[in-house]
């Protein structure tokens, strides 16, 4: 198991955005979160990575707790992780975004991180935009930047946020082709998506998440299946439209 | 953290990626800088005290300025608390001559250290505030010191004291430079000294520079964009500011020692003085451009010609620098020589890597 969550709760006041939340991640698996906003998605990756400490529960990574690991040492035990609005290094050129993260992720100080990022940038569709100013990027570079840096930190798991959203037919196509790839060469894979069709075509297993409960884990289709999902996440009411 | 490494070293053309940091005009100015460093070295031999002396003050404010523009142009640390690591660098020299006995020369980089490890416990505390808060407590923490050393008996209490003639005279290399340029023994000292803040600035340019054009220069621009973003791809922040913060001590430890060692005299006023210290410092580190590396140094130079030009007239002196301040932060906010690189695209001290796809044919065959 790389990644446990046991009974991990988290409040903000009177939102609870994780409410005894268990979730195991094989790994080398390709999991899929969905859930409607507010659901508590994002908020879980936050738990996750360390941004923010759950009131209650644990969190391990591959069988260690690293509950009250920071951020940082989380980063470098293999955790990666796409934000769902994009905090690019904005003074920086997208090629030295990457090479931060290869320099200081998982395999800090190593060698041959020209070579890594050189070539995370040609897989991102991010080379011609290799010495832009961060800044300067698009909305959607925006988003491939996000991904392109988790990956430069050589991780084991990468947490990737709503990241299909606004791409043509093609660009989806050529994501997923990417993800899935990524996901073969060993990397564990958890993804937050509204595009459904793109998640779907990836993942092995989706959680559904309402008011920061988990009320489905299991094969994609029977939980897309499911009447309470049906319900909560797709707004169809079974009963009513029988 | 392992050790900083010029990722920057241009990679093998093997690779299918080449990057590059120098710009043509920075290899030239390497050319340019080199000579600069000859003449700079050499000048004892044709200058005039004057010049000399209005030298070794802008080696030691650029230096200043370099490290007080490391923090706040790149870590994000607004000190206003420097003087106290001057000021403690200039009473650990005394200190050192004085209560230790030892050699003037050789006491410049033991009271350096000292200050940097001063600054150890000194950081642990300031570092839990942040922001504004940062800003105080550095302040509050100059203070503190300026009092204490008031209470040293040996050294002056809150008078301050003055170097033994003895002391100074049998500095290491004295008489060699004494009979080299054939001078007397006290501008002899001078050159010494001179000596001493020309390697001053020059380690701290260099410094400066090789910091930032490593993984670490990258670090810390990355902290400047976003410090929850830089952690999560493994920056860890907060080590990175804490030696930044310490290297800035050490620096400024090494100028309060030459500078007082140049004065001979010391007090807690004048050893601690924010207007001198950190004041001055912020202008000159404004008008020149904030985070860049030539920007302090223009600036120094600028602040120093600026003094001589406006001494005469008592307090409007400081009511131009003022004036100054204030308009170039308000018309022109990357200073002189941000001004000047945006307009000309030229940067002396390159930091950005550009990376280069070698060839679609080279790709091809791997």
């Amino acid at each position: 198991m790389i990644l446990r969550l046991a009974g991990v709760s988290k409040r903000f006041g009177a939102v609870v955005v994780a409410d005894k939340i268990d979730l195991d991640v094989a790994r080398g698996e390709a999991l899929g979160i969905i859930g409607a906003n507010g659901a508590g998605k994002s908020s879980l990756f936050n738990l996750i990575t360390g941004v923010v400490t759950p009131d209650a529960g644990t969190v391990s990574l591959g069988g260690r707790d690293v509950t009250k690991v920071s951020l940082r040492n989380r980063c470098v035990a293999g955790i990666g992780r796409s934000f769902q609005i994009p905090r690019p290094f904005e003074s920086l050129t997208v090629f030295e975004n990457l090479l931060v993260a290869s320099e200081y992720g998982r395999e800090h100080g190593h060698r041959g991180a020209n070579e890594l990022c050189g070539s995370i940038l040609e897989r991102t569709g991010l080379a011609a935009q290799a010495n832009t100013l961060a800044g300067k990027l698009t909305l959607l570079n925006r988003k491939r930047l996000e991904m392109a840096r988790a990956l430069a930190t050589q991780p084991d798991i990468v947490l990737l946020d709503e990241i299909a959203g606004g791409l043509t037919e093609a660009e989806c196509h050529e994501l997923v082709a990417f993800i899935r790839q990524l996901n073969q060469e060993g990397v564990t894979i958890v993804w937050i998506e509204h595009v459904v069709h793109a998640l779907l075509s990836v993942v092995s297993r989706l959680v559904v998440l309402e008011f920061g409960r988990k009320i489905a884990d299991g094969e994609p289709h029977a939980v897309m299946n499911d009447p309470e999902v049906r319900r909560s996440y797709l707004g169809i009411d079974d009963e009513v439209a029988a | 953290m392992s050790s900083p490494q010029p990722a920057a070293a241009p990679e093998p053309a093997t690779g299918r990626y080449r990057v590059r940091v120098a710009t043509r005009t920075a290899k030239a100015f390497w050319l340019v800088a080199i000579v600069i460093i000859a003449v700079l070295v050499f000048a004892p031999a044709f200058a005039s005290r004057p010049m000399l002396q209005d030298l070794i003050l802008v080696f030691l404010l650029a230096s200043l300025a370099l490290c007080w523009n490391l923090m706040a142009g790149y870590a994000g640390l607004i000190s206003v608390g420097q003087q106290a690591f001057v000021g403690l660098g200039g009473y650990a020299l005394f200190a050192l001559i004085i209560v230790g006995g030892f050699d003037p020369l050789l006491s410049i980089p033991v009271a350096a250290l000292i200050v940097a490890l001063l600054s150890i416990p000194v950081g642990t505390l300031v570092f839990r505030m942040q922001g504004a808060y940062f800003a105080v407590v550095t302040w509050v923490v100059a203070e503190v010191f300026r009092l204490l050393l008031a209470q040293w008996r040996e050294l002056g209490g809150g008078t301050g004291t003055s170097l033994p003639r003895s002391a100074t005279n049998d500095m290491i290399g004295l008489d060699f430079v004494a009979e080299l340029f054939g001078v007397r023994s006290a501008a002899a000292r001078e050159i010494i000294i001179y000596w001493a803040a020309l390697f001053t600035v020059v380690l701290v340019v260099g410094g400066c520079y090789y910091l930032l054009r490593s993984r670490v220069g990258l670090a810390l621009r990355a902290i400047k964009d976003g410090e929850v973003a830089a952690q999560s791809v493994g920056v860890s922040t907060t080590r990175i500011k804490f030696a930044i913060y310490l290297f800035a001590a050490f620096c400024a430890g090494l100028v309060g020692a030459i500078y007082f060692l140049q004065t001979s005299r010391i007090s807690p006023d004048a050893a601690f003085s924010l207007l001198d210290w950190t004041a001055y410092i912020i202008f000159i580190v404004v008008i020149g451009g904030l985070a860049t590396i030539e920007g302090p140094i223009i600036g120094a130079i600028l602040f120093v010609l600026l003094r001589n030009t406006l001494s005469g007239y008592g307090p409007w002196y400081l009511i131009v620098l003022g004036v100054l301040g204030i308009g170039v932060m308000l018309l022109a906010p990357k200073g002189i020589w941000g001004n000047f690189s945006q307009w000309t695209g030229i940067h002396l001290f390159p930091t950005r890597r550009r990376i280069e796809i070698v060839s679609q044919a080279s790709k091809d065959a791997r």
